[in-house]
């Protein structure tokens, strides 16, 4: 195995390799001598290593990655709305309107990034089967076209694990006015979805559903938990929230946690969303 | 005085100069300006009897620009929930006070986190807003939530540390879902309208210069940001 030649093959592909596994050089050499030493069936486990460690977590995704990995949630949205819009849901005429003014906007939003990314945007048919996705996630939500609590449930979890995942990337975006600043703009029309699809559920009986996100899992749906993991946090920024004077006495666990929203990591938001077909 | 770090200083004389020389337009104005910032030394930015600097460029200032937003937005709401408008519904009352509840958080965090490089205590002015009437205070509620997000939006690519972007990420969102509630409100399906979203269906950010002229005008301590091209008149 010749390994270096394995990695100039690779930086034809990928000028940016060196970049990627810059820090982790002497890991290199280290699997060289390491691999002169040990038995050559024992290299493609060390080989599969390095490459965790230059294409894994650990490496700072690319502003095309933040963007694809955004679009492809923009196209579930959208096909979910769509989907809803499409089904035979006994929707009210205001929740139509709601319905139809989120459609518009996630179709927008897959149009604007597709904009932005040109020739390097995933295409939509890369995604569940053959673009076609399962919104019942594999059984979970069997009703989710059929049942309007069900489609307003599933709604309420893709609506904030959207902003969840928006917020997650910011970090990746820093400084960046052109790419950063579109993305927030995004990530507060996804809350400003989150929470009117939680004002309907409010109406429609969830009582204890407020536009805003209390403790961690607020919907009564423990399918979701997941996509709800860490809103229940009270620190901020190495304060504690709830130590804080509040109007009387100190501020509330409530009101500490649906005062801050927190973020996923694109690992948590993909397990999340895989079951629906999201690759 | 003695208190003091010296960067903060720094920060208090060059903001100073800045300050100055765009308020330069008469001796007197100077001499009031100058005599005001002597005893006033604790803030990143000058001060005066009626108004207050975010200071030198980077984070501390933008910081202190949320942390004024968020005074202003926390002193609105104490208002509106200690005197509810004629026909308020229970459900008004209770996620109104949450929000109040929500500000009054999201002030006394940034006041924390600054610490002694905080801006002073905005005293705000609301004579502009009947609090006795819901079209008057969901008018002024919704207004005070759209700048919000939009100053957010528009400040976060300033914003050099991950830590703060972060957190200002998170408190962007609970404002938006604030803005989504009392759009509603004031008319049902609303709540993200084309009357503030672009045909992108995005929000529209807003510079500092174009935010704290409309968070002056319900503000007896004038905020201004001389580093970021705006200056209270």
């Amino acid at each position: 195995m010749n390994l270096f030649g394995i990695i100039e093959e690779i930086e034809k592909a990928d000028p940016e390799f060196q970049d990627r596994i810059s820090p982790r050089r002497a890991a290199i050499k280290n699997i060289t001598s390491f691999g002169s030493k040990v038995a050559v069936a024992a290299m493609p486990f060390a080989f599969s290593t390095l490459f965790k460690k230059a294409y894994g977590q650990a490496a700072t995704p690319s502003v095309t990655d933040v963007l694809n990995y955004a679009l492809k949630l923009e196209y579930l949205e959208s096909a979910f709305y769509n989907a809803g819009a499409a089904s035979s849901l006994g929707f009210s005429a205001s929740e139509k309107g709601y319905i139809t003014l989120i459609q518009g906007h996630e179709n927008a939003h897959v149009k604007f990034l597709q904009s932005v990314l040109m020739s390097a945007a995933v295409a939509q048919s890369t995604q569940g089967n053959n673009g076609v996705y399962d919104f019942t996630a594999g059984g979970t939500f069997p009703t989710v076209l059929t049942n309007l609590d069900t489609f307003f449930a599933v709604a309420q979890a893709f609506e904030d694990t959207g902003v969840r995942a928006y917020k997650g990337q910011a970090g990746f975006l820093l400084g960046n006015n052109g790419a950063l600043t579109p993305a927030l703009n995004i990530h507060s029309v996804e809350a400003r979805h989150a929470s009117a699809i939680r004002q309907i559920r409010r109406a429609r009986g969830a009582s204890t559903t407020k536009p805003w996100i209390v403790g961690a899992n607020d919907t009564g749906i423990g399918a979701v938990d997941g996509n709800y993991a860490g809103e229940d946090n009270i620190k901020q920024g190495g304060v504690t929230i709830t130590s804080l004077a509040g109007v009387s006495g100190n501020v509330s666990i409530a009101a500490a946690t649906a005062s801050f929203d927190e973020p996923l990591t694109s690992a948590q938001v993909v397990a999340l969303v895989a079951p629906f077909g999201v690759k | 005085m003695e208190t003091e770090k010296l960067f903060e200083k720094d920060d208090v004389n060059l903001a100073r100069r800045s300050f100055l020389r765009y308020a330069g337009a008469g001796v007197a104005t100077i001499g009031v300006l100058a005599a005001a910032s002597c005893h006033k030394d604790k803030n990143p930015g000058p001060t005066t009897s009626t108004g207050v600097d975010i200071g030198a460029k980077g984070d501390l200032a933008i910081l202190n620009y949320a942390y004024a937003l968020e005074q202003l937005e926390a002193a609105f709401y104490i208002n509106v929930a200690a005197h509810m408008y004629t026909g308020a519904t229970a459900d008004e009352i209770a996620l109104l006070t949450d929000i109040r509840d929500h500000e009054v958080a999201h002030r006394e965090f940034f006041k924390a986190a600054l610490g002694t490089n905080a801006i002073k205590s905005l005293t705000p002015n609301f004579s502009a807003i009947d609090f006795s009437k819901r079209d008057s205070v969901l008018a002024a509620a919704k207004a005070f939530e759209d700048t919000g997000v939009s100053a957010y939006n528009g400040a976060g690519y300033l914003i050099q540390n991950a830590d703060y972007l972060l957190i200002a990420g998170k408190i962007v969102s609970v404002e938006a879902r604030h803005a989504s509630y009392i759009r509603n409100l004031v008319s049902p399906g609303s709540f993200a309208d084309a009357t503030i979203l672009d045909v992108n269906g995005l929000d529209k950010q807003q510079t500092i210069a174009q935010v704290l002229p409309i968070a002056n005008t319900y503000l007896t301590t004038k905020v201004s940001a001389s580093n970021y091209g705006y200056v209270a008149s």
